[in-house]
């Protein structure tokens, strides 16, 4: 197939970019769509180009560090997939496709498709853990956890902490990565009895770094390779009110 | 000169060994920890477990990983479970029997008491991930659900539906942030060790590179821990991730530590196959398919139709045909050997005939379609997103895939190196799992060693440290180390040749993969290693890098990773080459039965391998480790 690219291109955070345009002649639908990329990159090499630097590592969609706008849509245009995920077969021969970074003021650029998600790690160590050490644990069949709760925390813990939910926002708000931390602990008898104090340090920590508010757009739940329903910031919501009202 | 090494195993009976060590382990007081400071590197659950624990204790961290999170780390990706002895199903386990099956397992090539330790710890290891809140899978009593695995008869495996890894990870990710806010932890992501600095025979630092920013970074510490993981990536194509790398043991192993039985590599039977030269990766479909999944491939090598249009007559179900009594379930080892087998003969499938068929067809007849989703409709969804094919309506294609490094830095009871001060943990060793490790036990590994085993051993090395000073960075060993680190990274830039990292990586990897992976042979092995040495010189000479040195530079992290990679393999095929048996994932065609078989050769090679650096990648020194087997009888691994 041949595949036309427009790249985002820009050197670091405080420098211009822009889009540059690229053409690849012998793309096998097989590919992934980061293969595809490789491809290009050993093209640029070659000729004594710089390479289009960009975030991946496990290329099996569970790690979350690839992720870019793939003709607008975070991780790309098919559902519930990581870009790693992606494979070429899902365009066609001739077609333009327009690549560009994760764009939110919470998350700066450090060169071409990669950025800095280090914000989200910050809105963990706000509270998103049980807080309990090494050897204080007790027997764990001793905390039954029914398998309807060990399912619902299962599905907010899913979340693989990419930041496409971040990047489809208008907003920029991270309420999807934020309440499905909230969300998997206060679905757990562990979980809850620090549900207060967590949600209220997280969601403050999240104010306190540059993400937007939530407005209930749900363009998140589209993007997210997770598929992590909004309903888990609804309960964040209802978390956050009541650990209000009983002044945390 | 070689010598015969000594693994400092605590006194008493095999159960008693680890209490032992305990009760007579020195022992810092916590206003003296606060003053001692301790390098991680690595995030996974060895570095992130050991990290978090030691913190909590009061000592100083400095945590280090490659990725842009700690979160990252590659224990993300394990999918099947972990091993814990709770004995909750009430089958007859034990401590005994898991630590059994899990020597038997690694064809009695790992040692009686680390072996025994693993099983001891491994249900402290559920607990801890439960209290953390990992959703471990339930029964509708609310009790935890077992599963069984591969190579052993009872249910001891516990997961987290296919994210086991993951959700580990994130209980001990998030145990670290946790101490990252208390002030306790300093994190730098996406830095990359470079070196280790030793000072007067002992760790005291390490030499990390900003990727972002390409400065080197000398950081010092009483002590030095390497999580760094295995480098079964060294294949290249392998179920690792990209960034999965040998750097830090390997730089490790040129500063003395040395490297124990390097070439056991597990290759895993059901990964996807390669579909063209351009594939970057190969990704793992869960073992647990075996269980309904049978494996096939056409009786006639000419076969050209449909997978589905073959009759059942002029099929071949070898696993079945061979070990009647495990059937698809046998080891990993003999599963992915098998295949090889046939894919040798020429009967592979698929356009590259480099797969086997797993096909669902009579399970689906059997189970019917509902039940059959219940178990694996997440992997047959994977499987088509990848391979663009319905797995409900045609079989699988899975070939063998590099998967796990049994090798590692050698260490001995206390999991510390031959370095004094300097620990290695998790995959990054080569302790527990002998010449195969059996499915599940390596999650549970990297835990036991950073959550339970690493902070006792450390603290007892460190109680003799508590007054000496840190190095200054200022030290004459770190300008050394970041003068030498600096000329060989701008040596990639100015070589300007025409080749990429990328391009020497893969054609290792092919070397590697077809002459020291599933059978080696004295000729295949001599082959190998002469054509490394001319990779090797090539590479030298002829590497493109293109950019600069003091920036964010991909090309250049890769082309340190392949250099390694480049002495690393030729270590691999001589510890392949000396070993003259059969054991494990290691199969030496010369040492076979008249069936096809292992044949292990307890009388001569009942020791383990450690390589201990020798000017040049050529030339290492072996030195011994007797296997002393105290308590168990090694007896012929038998799956027919
Ligand atoms: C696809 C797959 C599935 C698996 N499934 C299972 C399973 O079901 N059950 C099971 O028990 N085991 C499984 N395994 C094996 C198991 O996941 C690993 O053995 C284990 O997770 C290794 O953990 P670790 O902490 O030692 O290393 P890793 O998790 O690999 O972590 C390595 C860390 O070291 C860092 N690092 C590496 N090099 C450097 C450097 N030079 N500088 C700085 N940092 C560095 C990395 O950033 C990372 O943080 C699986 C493995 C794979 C690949
Ligand atoms: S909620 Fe979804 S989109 Fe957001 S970080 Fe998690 S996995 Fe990514
Ligand atoms: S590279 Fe890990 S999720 Fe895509």
């Amino acid at each position: 197939m041949e595949i036309h690219l427009k790249i985002w291109r820009q050197k670091n955070q405080e420098s211009k970019g822009a889009l540059k345009n690229y053409t690849l002649t012998e793309v096998n639908p097989a590919m992934s769509f980061l293969e595809m990329l490789d491809m290009l990159n050993l093209k640029l090499a070659k000729n004594g180009e710089l390479p289009v630097e960009f975030d991946h590592d496990c290329r099996e969609g569970i790690c979350g560090q690839c992720g870019m706008m793939i003709n607008g849509i975070a991780h790309g245009p098919l559902k519930n997939t990581t870009t790693c995920q992606l494979h070429m077969r899902s365009f066609k021969d001739g077609d333009t496709i327009y690549i560009e970074p994760f764009r939110a003021k919470a998350f700066p650029i450090i060169r071409d498709l990669k950025v800095d998600r280090t914000s989200l790690d910050t809105i963990i160590a706000a509270g998103g853990y049980i807080s309990v050490n090494t050897g204080q644990a007790p027997e764990a069949n001793s905390i039954p956890v029914t398998h309807h709760e060990a399912e619902s925390a299962f599905d907010a813990a899913a979340c693989i902490g990419c930041g496409a939910c971040v990047a489809s926002c208008k907003n920029a708000s991270a309420a999807l990565f934020t309440a499905s931390k909230i969300s998997h602990f206060a679905n757990l008898p562990q979980g809850k009895k620090e549900s207060a104090e967590r949600t209220v340090k997280m969601v403050n920590r999240m104010d306190e770094l540059d993400f937007g508010h939530c407005t209930n757009t749900e363009a998140c739940q589209v993007e997210c390779p997770q598929d992590i329903s909004v309903l888990h910031i609804a309960r964040m919501n209802y978390e956050y009110n009541k650990a209000k009202i009983k002044k945390i | 000169m070689a010598k015969d090494i000594h693994a400092n195993i605590p006194q008493g009976d095999l159960k008693d060994k680890w209490s032992n060590y305990k009760n007579q382990a020195k022992l810092v007081s916590p206003n003296n920890r606060k003053k001692l400071d301790i390098i991680v590197v690595g995030t996974g659950l060895a570095g992130a477990s050991a990290a978090a624990s030691l913190a909590e204790m009061g000592y100083n961290i400095k945590s280090f990983c490659f990725q842009d999170s700690p979160r990252r780390a590659h224990s993300v990706a394990a999918q099947g479970g972990v091993n814990a002895m709770k004995n909750y199903k009430n089958d007859g386990d034990s401590v005994y029997r898991m630590f059994y099956d899990t020597l038997k397992g690694g064809d009695f090539r790992s040692r009686e008491a680390n072996t025994y330790r693993l099983a001891e710890c491994s249900a402290s290891l559920i607990d801890q991930a439960v209290a953390q809140g990992v959703p471990f899978g339930r029964e509708y009593s609310g009790y935890l659900r077992n599963r069984s695995f591969g190579g052993v008869q009872v249910s001891r495996t516990f997961y987290a539906r296919g994210q086991t890894g993951q959700q580990l990870l994130l209980g001990s990710y998030q145990a670290l942030m946790r101490q990252t806010e208390a002030g306790k932890v300093q994190l730098f992501a996406r830095h990359e060790m470079l070196e280790l600095i030793t000072i007067d025979g002992k760790a005291k630092g390490i030499i990390a590179r900003n990727l972002d920013t390409g400065k080197l970074e000398p950081h010092s510490a009483h002590a030095v821990v390497l999580a760094t993981g295995g480098f079964g990536k060294i294949y290249y194509l392998s179920t690792l991730a990209m960034g999965c790398n040998a750097s830090a043991v390997w730089r490790a192993h040129k500063k003395g530590a040395w490297m124990a039985n390097p070439s056991w590599t597990q290759i895993h039977p059901t990964s996807l196959p390669q579909s063209g030269t351009y594939q970057s990766k190969l990704t793992l479909m869960s073992e647990s398919l075996r269980n309904d999944g049978r494996i096939w491939v056409p009786k006639d090598k000419k076969e050209n139709r449909k997978p589905n249009e073959i009759p059942e007559e002029e099929r071949d179900y070898y696993l079945e045909r061979k070990y009647p009594a495990f059937g698809n379930l046998a080891p990993r080892d003999i599963a992915s050997r098998s295949a090889k087998e046939q894919i040798d003969a020429g009967k592979g499938v698929g356009p590259l005939k480099n797969a086997v068929y797993l096909d669902f067809k009579h399970a689906l007849k059997e189970h019917g379609k509902e039940i059959i989703s219940e178990r694996y409709d997440n992997l047959f969804k994977m499987y088509e997103k990848i391979t663009g094919v319905n797995a409900y309506k045609e079989p699988m294609k899975i070939s063998p895939a590099a998967h796990f490094s049994m090798g590692g830095l050698w260490v001995d009871y206390d999991l510390q190196t031959n370095i004094p001060g300097l620990f290695a943990i998790g995959e990054a060793n080569f302790s527990d799992h002998g010449a195969n490790r059996l499915g599940a036990n390596s999650l549970l590994q990297a835990c036991v060693d950073g959550y339970y085993i690493v902070p006792y051993t450390l603290q007892n090395y460190l109680a003799d440290q508590i007054q000496v000073e840190k190095p200054a960075i200022n030290h004459p060993a770190f300008i050394a180390s970041v003068k030498e680190i600096k000329a060989q990274l701008q040596e990639f830039i100015q070589n300007k040749g025409n080749k990429t990292a990328e391009e020497y990586h893969r054609e290792l990897g092919k070397i590697l993969y077809d002459k020291c992976g599933l059978s080696r042979s004295k000729k295949g092995l001599e082959e190998a290693i002469t054509s490394i040495k001319t990779l090797r010189k090539n590479f030298s000479e002829n590497l493109l890098v293109p950019g600069k040195e003091e920036e964010i530079n991909s090309e250049l992290e890769k082309a340190g990773r392949v250099k390694d990679y480049l002495e690393l393999a030729e270590l691999m095929c001589l510890d392949a080459l000396h070993r003259e048996e059969s054991c494990g994932a290691h199969f030496r065609e010369e040492h076979q039965t008249s069936e096809g078989e292992a044949k292990r050769n307890d009388k001569d090679f009942c020791y383990s391998a450690a390589w201990e650096w020798n000017k040049t990648a050529s030339t290492p020194i072996l030195h011994k480790e007797p296997l002393v087997f105290e308590f168990v009888k090694p007896t012929k691994r038998n799956y027919k």
